[in-house]
């Protein structure tokens, strides 16, 4: 069976035309895994048992002509900080090296309605730290556009997955870029739903008020269907809301398209930049009208973020005691030592690098003395932040921005320079500090260099997916019929 | 706190013994040559972070959530949990005896 052009509604017409079984379809993927992931290492967990009883279930309803849910035999991998029920959970992390998730996350319970068939687990950097997936402390994810290049990261896995046509769709997480830049990565659709559209309850917590769980697929219908499926309010997740915002219907001409010139600075990738702005341009000869905006906080985003972000980890990875549950210092040691040297223990061993610098700078900015100046300072730039946002938001309805700065970079190339790194997030952490919605979709392959994709990022108001996915189809379509 | 100073590297935002405090305040055992490494790494992170000091924020209110939301309060009643759902979190446990976990004397 060819996989290459799976879509969800690709599923569905098989499905219905008889074409395959879903328990046919699921095989053919689980094979793929097994022959070809080896070398790309997409998965840390691979739940064939889970994803042929599901299929069973799709092909009796089937057979009984009940009607299909919506993501009926629709082949998906979960990013391994979402709790599936039954399934080794592990954050890329040793401390939850043989953790078990005791439940489902509200996604994945969604999923499952929906009637989706669950995979696996995909990689990602330990705890979502990371741009690269080259923290996760199993191994690192390769491109598999290019396996000398990273995927991307914290949401490598589940963006290889997709490009390497593992599953159908996948879900990431996004709490500075996690999604998009390995979407743009991996030349797949990545969306960071607005903060609170989709339930948080089973996801792994990295930094509570930037975190949001999206979908990561191969065009823009899927994603926006996917986001139907796992959107909405949760009693489980007091900050999920419900919004049903009524978009009315795009004209092309109406549309205003806002191009911050504090993201067109030097340092960008000069290829980058000029395959973004023929993006741009596109979309100006189809009648949208193209405004330079300001966004005069840009250059603070990045620092805010590094400071927003570990401080809430600290708190959040606080939990990781060696006592309740994961990894714990061994008997032999816990037996001689008293209880904070079962804390240090655990802890310095079960963390990485990564995962341990950031715990630390978090731990010093929300420290005694170091609060006002570090932490504090920090929480009113992002502020700041926001305004410039909805400053802009008053005069274009659509931002538009490319997902990173530079092209898939090779594997080791940032890893031993933790600073170098972040400023890999540098066009995407804005969006988390403001909780907006914001999509990657890939710039079709004729502009593509050395064969690696670009993504373009398209940023709306709060609750405005809709318009997102309107407007990001509509280059889609544009770009296919040539 | 009382700032320590470093004279070993070149303006370092934060010294040797700082990091060790910030390690025991964040319950991670770190070696001395990971206090080490920590001590450079930080200090160029927070010589990068040291940016945010440019901005004006005199007047300017701290934002902690992105969203406006509301505090969400249940009733205070014992909820009843799934008999296997706690068997489940109590094999999660590193160290139990019986049905309880286990943990280390604190007094």
């Amino acid at each position: 069976m060819k996989l290459e052009n799976f879509t969800i509604e690709r599923v569905k017409e098989g499905l219905i035309k008889k074409e395959f079984s879903a328990q046919e379809l699921t095989r053919a993927y689980l094979e793929k895994i097994e022959k070809e992931d080896k070398k790309i290492g997409a998965f840390l967990t691979v739940c064939e048992d889970l994803a042929i009883k599901q299929a069973k279930e799709i092909d009796d309803t089937i057979l009984s002509g009940k009607k299909l849910p919506i993501l009926a035999g629709v082949p998906c991998a979960i990013k391994d900080n979402i709790l599936v029920d039954g399934i080794k959970c592990t954050a890329g992390s040793k401390i939850l090296e043989n953790y078990i998730a005791p439940y489902d996350a509200t996604v994945v319970k969604k999923l499952k309605e929906a009637g989706a068939i669950i995979l696996g687990k995909t990689n990602l950097d330990e705890f979502a730290m990371g741009s690269s997936t080259e923290n996760s402390a199993f191994f690192p994810t390769k491109n598999p556009l290019d396996l000398e290049r990273v995927p991307g990261g914290s949401s490598g896995g589940s963006a290889a997955a997709v490009a390497a046509n593992f599953c159908v769709f996948s879900l990431g997480t996004d709490t500075g870029g996690s999604i998009r830049q390995p979407a743009s990565f991996c030349g797949i659709v990545g969306l960071k739903p607005t903060y609170g559209s989709v339930s948080r309850y089973g996801l792994i917590a990295f930094a509570s008020s930037l975190d949001q769980i999206g979908p990561m697929t191969k065009n823009v219908e899927d994603c926006k269907l996917v986001f139907e499926v796992i959107k909405g309010k949760d009693e489980m997740d007091s900050t999920s809301v419900e919004l049903n915002l009524e978009i009315k219907k795009l004209r092309i001409n109406e549309l205003r398209i806002g191009v911050p010139k504090e993201y067109f600075v030097k340092g960008m990738d000069p290829e980058v930049e000029k395959i973004i702005k023929e993006a741009i341009k596109k979309y100006e000869e189809m009648g949208a009208k193209i405004l330079e905006i300001s966004l005069p906080h840009t250059e603070y985003a990045l620092p805010c973020y590094y400071i927003i972000a570990p401080s809430e980890a600290s708190a959040n990875l606080a939990r990781y005691d060696g006592i309740k549950y994961g990894y714990t210092a061994n008997s032999e040691q816990r037996a001689a030592s008293n209880l904070l040297n079962v804390y240090f223990e655990s802890r310095g061993e079960g963390f990485g690098k990564e995962v341990r610098r950031r715990i630390m700078l978090g731990t010093f900015s929300l420290s005694i003395g170091y609060y006002d100046a570090y932490y504090l300072r920090a929480a009113k730039v992002r502020s700041l932040i926001i305004r410039d946002f909805e400053r802009a938001f008053e005069k274009v309805d659509l931002i538009f921005t490319p997902t990173s700065p530079t092209l898939p970079f090779k594997l080791g190339e940032k890893i031993d320079d933790p600073l170098k790194m972040y400023l890999s997030d540098i066009f995407t952490v804005s969006v988390n500090l403001a909780g907006l919605p914001a999509i990657s979709i890939p710039v079709p392959p004729e502009h593509v260099l050395e064969g690696l994709p670009v993504g373009l990022q398209i940023i709306g108001k709060p609750f405005e997916e809709e318009k997102i996915f309107e407007v990001a189809k509509i280059y889609e379509l544009s770009t296919n019929n040539k | 706190m009382k700032k320590i100073p470093n004279s070993k590297f070149q303006n370092p935002k934060i010294g040797k013994e700082e990091v060790k405090h910030i390690a025991k305040l964040a319950r991670l055992g770190l070696s001395e040559r990971e206090i080490e490494k920590y001590q450079k790494e930080l200090s160029k992170i927070l010589d990068y972070i040291e940016k945010l000091k440019e901005v004006d924020v005199s007047d300017v209110k701290a934002t902690f959530h992105p969203l406006k939301i509301k505090n969400v309060v249940r009733e205070d009643a014992q909820s009843k949990k799934d008999l296997d759902e706690i068997k489940k979190l109590i094999e999660l446990m590193p160290e139990r005896k019986g049905g309880y976990l286990k943990v280390k004397k604190i007094l």
